[in-house]
């Protein structure tokens, strides 16, 4: 290397600046979404509505939370999903029910996706013993192991191996399930992405090793943290590999779908980035200095649930006032949740000490 | 004196030290551009500019080895974590490389880098954000580990950190960032590591608190005061090396000790004092050493289950009627 002024000398890219130049700046660039109707993606007129009823009820069950976070109901890290609903929904609905989910902290959608209903996901968010893990994990650690949705994990990448030992298992007793493992675009500069990568192709497991890259990593842009395009990492490795438009529910379900039937007939991994858009703050405590209400507004306007909404309404699958019900419905489901968190009772003193240990009555030092 | 918030202290440390050697530098995430996840680096980027205050991906083990290849090579990296609880990610380097280099080339490497962050719980954020990591790292050889409690001791300590030739782990925590107390304004202000601090006089029985613990002694202190008992607060500031000869002094003072630890009960800090002491004071014991610690259970989200979980004044209340027979 030449020597170089020492003041010119930088090592991460900067950022700050670049919001002010007058030019909106893309989070992420979204590859083209699908032409397909739902006819010939395979959907039927019920499955769409099911995928706006469940996409609108992501979206109200944390806006609720956010108000209910907000009046001091409950405490710690509250990471919102809003924006990027398509994902949850186009990937369950496209995967076996047996099929495995794990994920990151970012994890409400995917609980109410998979079977967590909305009193046990807002009694956990409440610390309740109602909650879906019975008020001991909180808003990052929702599950619902018996819908095979082994929850959200805090360490980011953390979970990423353990995606990767579900499909080792799912092989070995020969389930013919597969498996996916979501992580954020942060993730994916954690050596454990790597490491799992390389054996999930070593011995061909079958997962899906999925980033939901929403533009940040908690206040830095992804070209701020990880160099060239996400999903060529896959070329290292000699994995087959993808990029979805996660606006869209209708392209995140169309490829996930082709994507499931590849790993699952080949038992062979696949890599997949689906580029997305997170509409709050990282959590709760977040001035968002790092982008522009511009670049927010830009996304917003392109929303998955007003998108499939547009082409409900375009298809006319269903009325003004098939809408009217179905946001009551999950209006009133989800107030009906808060209500019941509220009234639920604590875990007792004593339940601190359960779900430690496998047998009856363990040893605890003291 | 003035007084500065905790994230303040340990700011003009690390910017006093910036400011007089140009090999000092840090490196972590958010800790630039953002200003820090919790504002304690707020503002060096402007000063320092992009070369010595650098953001990092979420690649803990990643930049924490690369700040031991830098001080190999004659820097003086301060590594961030935003939390310990994710340097668990980085323990590899920390533990086998930045402790062993030194030794295993016979001495011909130095490794003078400080890892820095909060350590321990900071209320409500579930298991694996939780864990206070100080006594597990004192195990280590070669480490110098330091948890401290008020913004004095953050920037004394924190500059002799900075200038120590060896790695060295700063402790801190997120719910202290924003505590005020007076600090010194002496030029080059330095506390030198290893050297605790009685930081309340009394004759009845002897607390030792570290770290956020310190302020739950405390409290427990001034109930315990209007109940005509009157503690000793010692905190040891450093967890290693660790000031023994004055708390054994104090011991012979009392007769009587509780040690207060933010660690799981196991082999902790606090088993370590209590065994030091026996071995140190065992004729002035008037009762024998108790402990206040976490249970040994995973922190649970749920606010009832944690404040159960957490140390409280009132334990530490009740220890130290026991030591004193009032019960
Ligand atoms: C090992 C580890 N390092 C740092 C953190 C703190 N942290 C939590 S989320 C986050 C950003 C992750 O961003 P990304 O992976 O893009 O996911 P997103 O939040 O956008 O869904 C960071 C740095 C953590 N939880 N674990
Ligand atoms: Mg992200």
């Amino acid at each position: 290397m030449a020597k170089k002024k020492k003041d010119d000398i930088v090592f991460a890219p900067r950022g700050i600046g670049d919001a002010n130049d007058g030019v909106v700046q893309k989070g992420v660039d979204l590859p083209a979404a699908t032409k397909k109707k739902h006819k010939s993606l395979g959907l039927s007129d019920d499955d769409v509505k099911a995928m706006y009823e469940q996409m609108y009820l992501q979206r109200r069950f944390e806006e609720r939370a956010m108000q209910q976070y907000q009046k001091g109901k409950f405490g710690g890290f509250l990471h919102l999903y809003i924006g990027q609903e398509a994902i949850s929904t186009g990937t369950v609905f496209a995967f076996d029910d047996e099929d495995d989910i794990i994920t990151g902290y970012r994890d409400h959608g995917w609980g109410l996706c998979r079977g967590v209903t909305s009193n046990e996901g807002m009694a956990e968010l409440f610390g309740k013993a109602t909650g879906c893990s019975k008020g001991k994990g909180g808003s990052m650690h929702f599950a619902k192991s018996e819908n095979h949705f082994w929850g959200g994990y805090g360490i980011v990448g953390g979970h990423i191996p353990i995606g990767a030992g579900f499909a080792f298992a799912n092989k070995y007793k020969g389930t013919g399930k597969i498996s996916a493992t979501f992580f954020g675009d942060g993730a994916v500069d954690q050596g454990s992405l790597h490491e799992s990568m390389n054996l999930a192709q070593l011995w061909k497991l079958p997962v899906l090793f999925v980033v939901e890259n929403n533009g940040y990593s908690m206040g830095t842009a992804a070209k701020r943290h990880t160099v060239a395009e996400i999903v060529d990492r896959a070329k290292g490795y000699g994995m087959k590999s993808a990029v979805i438009n996660g606006m869209d529910v209708f392209s995140v379900y169309e490829k996930m779908k082709e994507i499931a039937d590849d790993v699952r007939k080949n038992s062979e991994p696949y890599f997949v980035e689906i580029r997305t858009y997170r509409y709050r703050g990282h959590s709760m405590s977040d001035p968002q200095k790092y982008r522009t209400k511009e670049e927010l507004e830009e996304y917003q306007k392109i929303d998955p649930i007003l998108r499939l909404k547009d082409y409900i309404h375009s298809n006319k699958l269903m009325t003004e006032e098939d809408f009217t019900e179905v946001e009551e419905r999950v209006e009133q489901e989800v107030l009906d949740a808060v209500e019941f968190a509220d009234n639920s009772p604590f875990p007792e003193e004593s339940d601190m000490y359960d779900d430690m240990f496998a047998e009856e009555n363990p040893y605890f030092h003291t | 004196m003035a007084e500065l918030q905790f994230r303040e202290a340990i700011k003009h440390a690390i910017d006093e030290e910036m400011g007089r050697d140009e090999n000092v530098f840090i490196m972590g995430e958010e800790v630039a551009e953002y200003n820090g996840a919790y504002k304690v680096t707020e503002g060096l980027l402007d000063k320092y500019g992009f070369r010595r205050v650098i953001d990092t991906p979420i690649s803990e083990l990643g930049f924490a080895g690369l700040g031991v290849g830098a001080a190999m090579h004659g820097l003086r990296p301060i590594v961030e974590f935003m939390t310990f609880n994710f340097a668990v990610l980085a323990a590899d380097q920390i533990i086998n490389h930045a402790t062993k280099v030194k030794y295993m080339t016979g001495g011909q490497a130095d490794c003078p880098i400080v890892f820095r962050g909060p350590n321990a719980s900071a209320g409500q954020l579930g298991a694996t954000h939780s864990v206070a990591y100080d006594s597990m790292y004192a195990q280590f050889p070669g480490l110098k580990v330091i948890y401290v409690s008020e913004p004095d001791d953050a920037k004394g300590l924190m500059k002799s950190a900075i200038r120590d030739d060896n790695p060295v782990l700063f402790m801190e925590s997120e719910q202290m960032y924003g505590l005020k107390g007076e600090v010194s304004e002496e030029e080059d202000y330095i506390i030198p590591i290893g050297k605790g601090k009685i930081k309340r006089e009394g004759s009845d029985v002897t607390i030792i608190a570290h770290g956020k613990m310190y302020h739950v002694a405390v409290q427990a202190a001034a109930q315990l005061a209007k109940d005509g008992v009157e503690a000793e607060i010692i905190d040891p500031r450093t967890v290693k090396p660790l000031d023994l000869p004055l708390i054994i002094e104090s011991i012979k003072k009392t007769n009587r000790c509780v040690v207060v630890d933010e660690a799981h009960p196991f082999a902790g800090f606090a088993a370590e004092i209590g065994y030091l002491i026996q071995r140190e004071a065992f004729d002035y014991l008037d009762a024998p050493v108790l402990r206040v610690t976490l249970p040994d259970v995973n922190a649970p989200f749920s606010k009832k289950l944690f404040d159960t979980w957490f140390p409280s004044p009132k334990q530490v209340i009740d220890a130290v009627k026991q030591v004193t027979y009032r019960n």
